[in-house]
């Protein structure tokens, strides 16, 4: 057991530092960061001293170094534009971007699940029929679109919902805000939970259906069945709890996707998340932020697969044979 | 119920009804974020236009960007070389402390300290004497007669508040931790930050205690950066807020059409144009090798007359733009009136290119960004068309801004042959814009740093020279004048158009849209 996380965790390590070379490497490309530091009129000898300060003339492995040394210890250094240190900087945005991840995964398992059964269950109907083509829509509309159609139905027609922000939120602690607590912070959650959680309810639904169509037919449930107990127990205790295994592994890993990619409807609905600022990060050319992220979503993605590694080490007997 | 709560359940009614009769909150949204709240941090127009509404300069500017007493009640040239600025009195900041000569002393020794991004807000060599309480003087090492000129932007800050919060040192970009006056603002004009999250809210409160009588009706300001253009229409389209700006030109029409919004245009002090390389004696990115074609006057001529302008103010800009023939918008030079564009004329065009020695015209590489300017991919794909006419094959490399001018300026070795580039000069002053893009520079950018081109013409930098120390308006305005009819003369430049400035407001409010796009919450009332 010990041995095998070992051998995980240094694969995770390795895979981090992959990233963060990756992440390092990049950023020499997307512009010169003094320029949009600095307002237009800055004289060349100001650039180039502020060039020095911040390090950017030091040899590229010096750089390199410098940046893996004191992100080990989360310090990802001071934004360019907002001149506040990073790692603040997230901590302030997380909170909104991991109750909109929650909202979203809400959305997609309340929907999806009850969709799912009912698509499984009478596949023939005009209704199932219907949440499919619906669900095509949700694979293959991308996010952005989805969230302006959604905004000028329900914000500038109707008038029902915001278009933007998270509404008023409430501190609770010292470092988080919720919105779940208001009225216009719980009207401002609706438009992009719906957004950001539409592709993983359709993932859900389908996922679901399919499970069904595969369960019903075994033999357990044809002797269910059999025995006469009623359809209802038959459908939820005994094939909907046998699909719901995949379900929860699927989801388990959807949600570091939606943590982690919800940058465009974050920047379609103004939401103040991490997303948001990672975009605002790129087009301002501001590199402690971006490499932060990046690393951020490789860390939440390698801890994710860490988990579910170790996790199938207890459910899967196979895995705990002893190797040569 | 004791007497003394019952007393307190009268006072907050009251309280509470005197606020929910008048209080005007507008909220508004801006495609860009406030960063920093230390006035000398960034040189840039919104950050500037932010902070203007509670901080204030010695000078402000109105409603038509005239000179008008702040902070200095009065000023005169006492002689060529030092100025007397007589202070407003009983002004005092949002904290409470006096408003004195002291300050503004300590405010421009930091202005000038490392650090700033507003360094030439006074000059290095200015020397500042305090008279008394309420007078100060700037003594000069030479005459300069637009000493005042961008102090509108710059801002006076408290001495005491300042040294007492540990944050005389300017915040700059390498530093580790933000000081005190880049989180929290203190300043004496109309409005105080009451909260700021930088990237996702700025809340400003009305100041009762102000100098000046208001006009405005606010009590509370809320500002929120959008950066998605549709998402900013749609909250304007759908009432959750006031006020929005910039707005895409495409969606002028839809606001307009919507009941309860207009769209707010006007020509913006930013002019458009077009550069090219008249250094390297050969063209980094063509196919004429051995020789600079756009070193000729007639080549630079010919690209001039092949632009129709007019097309591109119709189809490009929507026309949202004025176009242009000097290098600075008509509304900062009073002898602009003078000048007339080159007309458009193909067959003139190809005619001075035979002329030349390209009769079959040439291959020319064109750098262009697509998110800084208004429509400014667009506009650089209209040139290429219409140079296609005069057989001229642009290869157009339009790019995000951060990698543009990356390439584009010093710091990338003037890397380009033909370029878009927008100016509005800081000190809406002509001075400004012959020594940044008209002087001769060489290969490092000393001289003037963004004459990316980089001819060099004598005539223009002694008048540069001369201009800089004159005082007398009607001289200077005739030298200015002489340089920038020698830059069109020879075509060093191609200006394109003034671009056009767009707003969306909701019906019920009243503001003034500045040419310089500075959005002042003083000149708003909401109804």
């Amino acid at each position: 057991m010990i041995g095998f996380a070992a051998r995980r965790l240094l694969q995770a390590m390795i895979v981090m530092l992959v990233v963060a070379l990756l992440a390092f490497t990049m950023f020499r490309f997307v512009g010169d960061p003094i320029n949009q530091m600095v307002g237009i009129e800055t004289s060349l000898e100001e650039r180039e001293a502020l060039r020095e300060r911040l390090g950017l003339n030091d040899p590229i492995p010096v750089q390199f170094l410098r940046f893996i040394t004191q992100a080990a210890q989360f310090d990802f250094g001071t934004s360019y534009q907002f001149r506040q240190p990073v790692s603040e900087l997230f901590a302030k945005r997380i909170p909104a971007t991991l109750e909109l991840s929650f909202a979203s995964a809400l959305f997609a398992l309340v929907v999806g699940i009850p969709m799912g059964i009912y698509a499984g269950l009478n596949r023939e109907s005009a209704i199932s029929k219907l949440f499919l083509s619906v669900s095509l829509i949700g694979i293959s509309l991308p996010t952005f679109f989805i969230g302006i159609l959604l905004i000028f139905l329900f914000s500038v027609t109707l008038q029902w919902l915001p278009s933007f922000g998270r509404g008023e939120v409430v501190q609770v602690g010292s470092w988080w805000t919720t919105g779940f607590l208001t009225l216009s912070g719980l009207k401002a959650l609706i438009l992009p939970s719906i957004t950001l959680g539409l592709y993983q309810m359709t993932l859900i639904m389908r996922l679901i259906r399919a499970e069904m169509l595969e369960v019903i037919r075994t033999d357990y449930i044809k002797f269910a069945r059999a025995r006469g107990l009623p359809d209802r127990l038959v459908n939820f205790r005994h094939a909907l709890k046998n699909t719901l295994v995949p379900v929860i592994t699927i989801t388990g890993l959807q949600l570091g996707a939606i943590i982690a990619f919800a940058t465009i409807t974050e920047t379609v609905f103004q939401w103040p998340g991490m997303g948001l600022m990672f975009l605002q990060a790129v087009q301002n050319v501001d590199i402690p932020i971006m490499s932060a992220y990046l690393l951020l979503t490789a860390f939440l993605f390698v801890a994710i697969n860490f988990i579910v590694d170790i996790l199938y080490f207890f459910i899967d007997p196979r895995l705990r044979v002893g190797r040569p | 119920m004791t007497k003394k709560s019952l007393l307190l359940a009268a006072a907050l009614l009251a309280a509470g009804a005197g606020t929910s009769a008048q209080a005007e909150t507008l909220k508004f949204a801006f495609q860009g974020a406030l960063n920093a709240l230390d006035p000398y941090s960034l040189n840039e127009t919104f950050t500037l236009s932010s902070l203007g509404n509670t901080y204030e300069g010695l000078t402000r500017r109105g409603a038509d960007l005239s000179i008008e007493p702040a902070l200095a009640e009065s000023w005169e040239v006492l002689e060529p070389t030092r100025w007397r600025f007589h202070l407003r009195k009983g002004v005092k900041f949002h904290n409470g402390s006096d408003f004195t000569a002291e300050d503004v002393a300590f405010s421009v020794d930091r202005v000038r300290s490392e650090g700033s991004d507003l360094t030439t807000r006074v000059p290095a060599d200015a020397k500042v004497e305090v008279v008394d309480d309420y007078t100060v003087d700037f003594v000069l090492a030479s005459p300069n007669p637009i000493l005042h000129y961008e102090w509108d932007t710059f801002y006076i800050m408290d001495k005491e508040w300042t040294t007492e919060n540990d944050a005389v040192k300017v915040t700059s970009a390498s530093d580790t931790t933000p000081n005190y006056a880049a989180l929290h603002a203190n300043g004496t004009g109309p409005f105080k930050i009451s909260s700021h999250e930088a990237g996702v809210k700025t809340v400003y409160e009305k100041n009762d205690g102000w100098w000046d009588e208001a006009k405005h009706n606010l009590d509370t300001v809320e500002f929120t950066p959008i950066g998605s253009d549709a998402t900013r229409v749609a909250a304007l389209l759908s009432g959750e807020l006031d006020m929005v700006y910039p707005i895409p030109v495409q969606d002028i029409k839809r606001i307009n059409d919507n009941a309860g919004t207009v769209a707010l245009t006007g020509p913006e002090l930013r002019t458009i144009f077009l550069g090219m390389d008249q250094m390297r004696d050969e063209l980094l990115y063509s196919d004429v090798k051995g020789k600079n074609p756009m070193k000729d006057a007639r080549v630079r001529k010919a690209f001039y007359q092949a632009i129709d302008i007019e097309a591109i103010k119709k189809k490009v800009m929507r026309d949202l733009s004025t176009p242009s023939a000097i290098m600075i918008s008509p509304f900062l030079f009073s002898k602009a009136g003078e000048f007339e564009r080159y007309p458009y004329d193909t067959e003139a065009a190809k005619a001075l290119l035979a002329e030349a020695g390209y009769p079959d015209g040439f291959s020319i590489g064109m750098d262009c960004p697509n998110d800084r300017y208004v429509n400014d991919e667009a506009i650089c794909q209209a040139v290429a068309a219409m140079l296609a006419r005069i057989n001229v094959k642009v290869d157009l490399n339009a790019q995000p801004k951060a990698k543009y001018f990356a390439k584009i300026l010093a710091s990338g070795g003037y890397d380009t042959s033909f370029y878009l580039l927008g100016w509005t000069p800081g000190s809406l002053d002509s001075w400004n814009v012959l020594s940044n893009l008209m002087n001769c520079r060489d290969e490092s950018g000393a001289g003037s740093p963004f004459n990316n081109g980089g001819f060099c013409d004598e005539k223009i930098d002694s008048l540069t020279k001369e201009i800089l120390v004159e005082n007398d308006p009607e001289k200077r305005d005739g030298m200015i004048a002489e340089a920038f009819k020698i830059s069109h003369d020879n075509a060093y430049y191609i200006p394109l158009h003034q671009q056009g400035l767009a707003w969306g407001v909701a019906d019920n409010v009243d503001l003034v849209q500045r040419a310089d796009n500075q959005f002042k919450f003083r000149f708003v009332t909401k109804n």
